[in-house]
């Protein structure tokens, strides 16, 4: 397990110059990604702004076997990529299904379930920038309340899906939250995840400066700030058990979360939300954390 | 570190894209804002580093920051996250 930035290898398999916004979180986590398991890897990415990344034909800046597929069949494709190194007899090649929330939370859940139930052996990253970005920000099932995008030009009316605990439904091994704020925290899930056998789900929050309106230097303060805001929880679920991660475990006690108010105004999208609406998101993320309090203290929920 | 095919003689006969520096070009066109690193202030952290976006701060032997401007897009972030305010941003142009 990694304990420092210093120690991360100094190679880089997201080469520059490739196709990201300026301050893009997404382009962070993939080399987050690279730094945690190296090149022996193969990716398995639906169409989705990591599709882009690597520019047109013939080239691409991700230096590592990529598997581009269809939006709605990430978990399908990388079943059949495991299958085919299980055939072949070859053991050390981690398969890495990488995908936006509208692939993973969307179009994309019933063959990530369907891979979940077969117990295939491969990590699945969900990168959150709550939106459709790619194709010019139109909501998703993970777009929180409130949010403006494309679809959503007062702001959304629906909650966001809670899908970690979705995937803890169907009882795979490893479950974890990340964002690239905490490079150490999501390095590390993702070399535990390597060791484990079976499915592995990672969901990171992905602030995305084009689509959530705020000045791109401002990337990993945002997720920061939701984080302590306590509207972005760093926690793993392994073998059914719900651990909190720091700093995460740090603000159990509600007087040390943050207002989320403060994660809300700093971003553009958030704009048309008034007290009240504010007041409600509080209340949820306040009754979120009593769920996650009582699972960390073992009890039923 | 370009492989890329000069000819369509070279190029794959399959949809293979080969990894390449560049492959949207010289990014650095992007910027507006250019981030400038004050070597006396850095504490040589790597933070700027491991928070880049676009790979185009290179860790050097003693671990202090060499900006690529070609790449670099000019997103602040390096500037807004290094801990003693050793980067500043100052417009392209000035
Ligand atoms: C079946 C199908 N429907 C729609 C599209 C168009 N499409 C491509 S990517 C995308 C949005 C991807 O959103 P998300 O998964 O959140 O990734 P992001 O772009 O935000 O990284 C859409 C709608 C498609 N490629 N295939
Ligand atoms: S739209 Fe957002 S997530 Fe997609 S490349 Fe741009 S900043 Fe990154
Ligand atoms: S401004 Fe952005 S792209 Fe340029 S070196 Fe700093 S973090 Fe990297
Ligand atoms: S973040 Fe600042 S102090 Fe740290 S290495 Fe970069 S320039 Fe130096
Ligand atoms: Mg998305």
């Amino acid at each position: 397990m990694a304990g420092s930035i210093k120690e991360l290898s100094k190679e880089e398999y997201l080469l520059k110059g490739h196709g990201a916004c300026a301050g893009c979180s997404l382009a962070i986590s993939l080399r987050l990604l690279f730094k945690a398991l190296g090149n022996k890897i193969v990716m398995v990415v639906p169409a989705c702004c990591t599709s882009v990344i690597p520019g047109p034909y013939p080239y691409t800046s991700l230096a590592v076997p990529v598997q581009n597929m269809l939006f709605e069949a990430t978990g399908a494709t990388a079943s059949g990529v495991v299958a085919a190194f299980h055939r072949r007899g070859i053991k050390d090649v981690t398969v890495v299904g990488w995908a936006g929330d509208g692939g993973t939370v969307d179009i994309g859940i019933q063959a990530l379930s369907g891979a979940a139930e077969r117990g295939t052996d491969f990590i699945y990253i969900c990168y959150d920038n709550e939106a459709y970005g790619n194709t010019g920000m139109q909501r998703s099932g993970a777009t929180p309340y409130g949010a403006w995008t494309t679809t959503t030009p007062t702001g959304k009316k629906e909650r966001k899906k809670d899908t970690p605990f979705i995937m803890a439904a169907h009882r795979i091994p490893y479950i974890a939250t990340a964002c690239s704020s905490y490079p150490i925290d999501f390095i590390n899930k993702l070399r535990k995840a390597k060791e484990i056998e079976g499915t592995k789900y990672i969901h990171i929050l992905a602030p995305c400066p084009t689509g959530w309106r705020y000045d791109t230097s401002k990337t990993v303060e945002i997720g920061r700030l939701a984080v302590q805001t306590g509207m972005w929880v760093l926690f793993e679920i392994e073998n059914g058990k719900f651990k909190f991660n720091p700093p995460s475990n740090r603000l159990i006690d509600k007087a040390k979360r943050r207002p989320v108010k403060e994660y809300l105004t700093l971003q553009g999208r958030f704009r048309n939300l008034t007290e009240d609406d504010i007041e409600r998101i509080q209340k949820w993320v306040d009754e979120d954390w009593e769920r996650y309090c009582k699972l960390a203290s073992n009890q039923y929920v | 570190m370009s492989i890329a095919p000069k000819t369509c003689k070279e190029m794959p006969v399959t949809t293979l894209s080969i990894p390449t520096v560049g492959s949207m070009g010289k990014t650095g066109s992007w910027r507006t804002f250019r981030p400038v690193v004050d070597y006396s202030k850095c504490t040589r952290c790597t933070l700027c580093w491991i928070y880049c976006p676009d790979g185009a701060i290179t860790r050097q032997e003693d671990d202090s920051p060499k900006i690529d401007y070609d790449y670099c897009k000019g997103c602040g972030i390096c500037s807004n996250e290094c801990p003693v305010k050793a980067i500043t941003m100052e417009r392209e142009g000035e």
